[in-house]
């Protein structure tokens, strides 16, 4: 065991991996000498060679296309983008192929990649260096979605999703990429996708959040007398209705914080999944805090836009009134 | 102060059998007489399918069909280069280098009547699924390519794009990527002057498209696409240069797309009867025929019988084609994941209702 951030942890994963599996490989911008813009990568170069840790041309597209070309034939790339607004370019290539290698190839070929991107704002980065795109790769069948919101389970999703057969999109909460400190084993070890958890129970209302959201919305529910069961998602796509509707049967009442944009976002999917199956349990109508319907605004302004402590007490108060 | 010429190329055409039938010796790739009457019976048989498959679709017996007419020489002799176990990442148009590839016809049949299993290929050869979007497959192949190379093996990746192809980024990609990397890859550009309406010289101001691998540092080749023996010679030279290790191609085989863009196009609208009447006098099928003519390989009596026999094994193939059951419903959800996620398990459930 040692303490880890989520970049430590992270970076252990990929240790192990490349260490135990010799078709893995990193594959990106700036991840060889250089470490990665983030640093997850640093001293992985030296330890596994450029054979392992691939510094590539500057082209997310590209790197998208050849690691597709890589995993069909036999590789596990693990393409690191540098932030979440540079995948804009590559979703050609994720949604047209890497999605649909299984099913058009009827199960012959398999396109078993990891895509590694950091997501979200909080950071005052620049433009197309915050955005939150869960909610357009979860929508496309075929790809599996994770997002971690600790340093524990960052490396035990990690290594679930570089084992997994098929393509999953793995969003880094940038946030709070250093923010949460905590003991994670060395060796390796998994934690399953498609699994939400329940980080912690309660009984007057159900909160849920994923990523960096997840670490403010326990902040702000702990400065609150509530009782809030708080289940982070962890896995956007194949999600895990189960444990969400069971707590909202419990509690009867929900809000779900999530900094994406909110207009056909992932939390609505939550709430039509809550009104499918819950509905007759609710005692109020669930509440979504998300970010606003605009650009994700620069430095200036990003305070205004991620869901504060007091949107989401505000909403919680809502949802307990009514 | 100094100004001089830092770099220049030269770019090759390779022709070996002229529109008449007339080979130069030199040139002419090692090949048995058996090896030539396959050639042309294979042209036969191509043609034969693709007169047919057209037929099927004005009948109503599959949907959208999209014909190599024309195309034959082109995608015979770069397919039947490669071992059952190098990589081929075709696109819409590669109808008959799969047949090369032994990917059965009534297989295609089936893609073109409407059922993704088409397209799946045998397990014995690694032929990628048809691209539908245009360009974007040229980076599957060198990312390939660059597994092989990584893993130490033997095997080579081959792409076919077209010339409207070149004009996305993805053909950029794939020969920044392939030259960086030095990877065993072979594009195969069929620059068949149109792309659905728009003609070659829209596509790019280059007067090759052959010369833009050198800017990559990758090999770039021009070949008579309508010339079995060029194209032969030209793929097989580029596929032993990967396999030792000596880097990818770009090979540009200059052919036309004698048919409609598809079985939903009219090319009437964009090209002129001339044109196309020229274009029919290059006919890779009776360019391959003179020469043999000529060469005491090919006989009325011999045409007649090939033809015939053509006709049969396609025949065979629509019947094993019409023999075919639907898909399940149930199969669109199957395949997706390695595994049925909850979500998809609800549906089948609702879909079997």
């Amino acid at each position: 065991m040692t303490k880890m951030n989520i970049v430590e942890a992270v970076k252990s994963a990929l240790d192990n991996e490349l260490k135990k599996d010799k078709s893995v490989l990193v594959m990106g911008e700036d991840v060889g000498k250089n470490g990665g813009v983030f640093r997850v990568t640093d001293g992985l170069y030296a330890k596994f060679g450029p054979n392992r840790v691939i510094d590539t041309p500057l082209s997310e597209t590209g790197i998208m296309s050849t690691a597709i070309g890589l995993a069909v034939n036999g590789m596990k790339p693990i393409a690191e983008f540098q932030f979440s607004g540079f995948i804009y370019g590559p979703l050609d290539q994720l949604f047209t192929h890497a999605s649909k290698v299984r099913s058009r190839s009827s199960g012959m070929f398999s396109c078993p990649l990891v895509v590694r991107t950091p997501f979200g704002g909080g950071i005052r980065a620049l433009e197309l260096h915050c955005e939150s795109v869960e909610a357009f790769v979860g929508h496309m069948p075929g790809l599996k979605v994770v997002i971690p919101s600790s340093p524990y389970d960052a490396k035990g999703l990690l290594l679930s999703a570089i084992r997994d057969p098929d393509p999953v999109i793995f969003l880094e909460p940038m946030r709070i990429y250093r923010a949460i400190k905590e003991e994670v084993p060395d060796k390796e070890y998994t934690v399953p996708l498609g699994k939400a958890k329940i980080v912690e129970e309660g009984s007057d209302v159900t909160v849920i959040s994923y990523g960096a959201m997840l670490k403010y919305t326990r902040d702000a529910l702990a400065k609150t007398d509530y009782s809030a069961e708080i289940i982070d998602i962890r896995t956007i796509s194949p999600l895990d209705t189960e444990t969400i509707i069971n707590s909202v049967k419990n509690t009867g009442r929900c809000v779900i914080v999530s900094e994406a944009p909110k207009n056909l976002g992932f939390a609505a999917e939550i709430m039509a999944r809550i009104n499918e199956k819950a509905f007759f349990d609710l005692e109020a109508p669930p509440v979504r805090v998300c970010g606003y319907d605009c650009a994700f605004p620069l430095a200036k302004l990003e305070n205004f836009y991620i869901p504060d402590e007091k949107r989401i007490i505000r909403a919680v108060d809502q949802v307990m009134k009514a | 102060m100094v100004k001089k010429v830092v770099e220049s190329f030269n770019v090759e055409y390779l022709q070996v059998m002229d529109e008449n039938g007339i080979v130069d010796k030199e040139l002419m790739p090692k090949l048995s007489d058996k090896q030539i009457k396959e050639f042309y019976e294979t042209m036969i048989l191509l043609r034969a399918f693709d007169d047919k498959s057209f037929n099927m679709q004005r009948q109503g017996r599959i949907g959208t069909y999209i014909q190599y007419k024309g195309q034959e020489a082109s995608q015979l002799g770069s397919a039947k280069v490669l071992n059952d176990d190098d990589w081929m990442f075709p696109m819409y148009r590669s109808g008959a280098a799969l047949i090369v590839r032994k990917h059965p016809m009534h297989k295609l049949l089936q893609y073109g009547g409407g059922d993704i299993r088409g397209l799946k290929t045998t397990e014995k050869v690694n032929n990628f699924p048809i691209s539908i979007a245009v360009g974007t497959q040229s980076p599957h192949a060198v990312g390939c390519a660059w597994a092989s190379k990584l893993k130490g093996e033997k095997t080579v990746a081959m792409a076919y794009t077209g010339e409207g192809g070149t004009s996305r980024g993805d053909f950029h990609d794939a020969l920044n990527f392939a030259g960086t990397n030095q990877v065993p890859a072979i594009i195969v550009c069929e620059n068949n002057q149109y792309a659905i309406s728009v003609p070659r010289n829209k596509q790019t101001a280059s007067n090759t498209i052959a010369q833009k691998a050198f800017a990559y540092g990758v090999y770039g080749i021009q070949v008579d696409g309508n010339d079995i023996f060029a194209v032969y010679k030209a793929t097989k030279e580029a596929v032993d240069k990967a396999r030792a290790g000596k880097g990818p191609t770009l090979i540009e085989n200059l052919t036309y797309r004698l048919a409609d863009h598809s079985t939903s196009d009219d090319a009437k609208k964009y090209r002129s009867d001339k044109e196309v009447n020229e274009w029919l006098k290059k006919d890779p099928i009776i360019r391959l025929e003179k020469y043999m003519r000529s060469a005491k390989l090919l006989d009325d009596k011999y045409k007649k019988e090939v033809a015939a026999k053509a006709a049969a094994q396609v025949e065979e193939e629509v019947k094993k084609f019409e023999s075919i059951p639907d898909p399940k419903p149930e199969e669109m959800l199957t395949n997706i994941y390695s595994e049925l996620t909850p979500d998809l398990k609800e549906e089948l459930e609702e879909l079997k209702k």
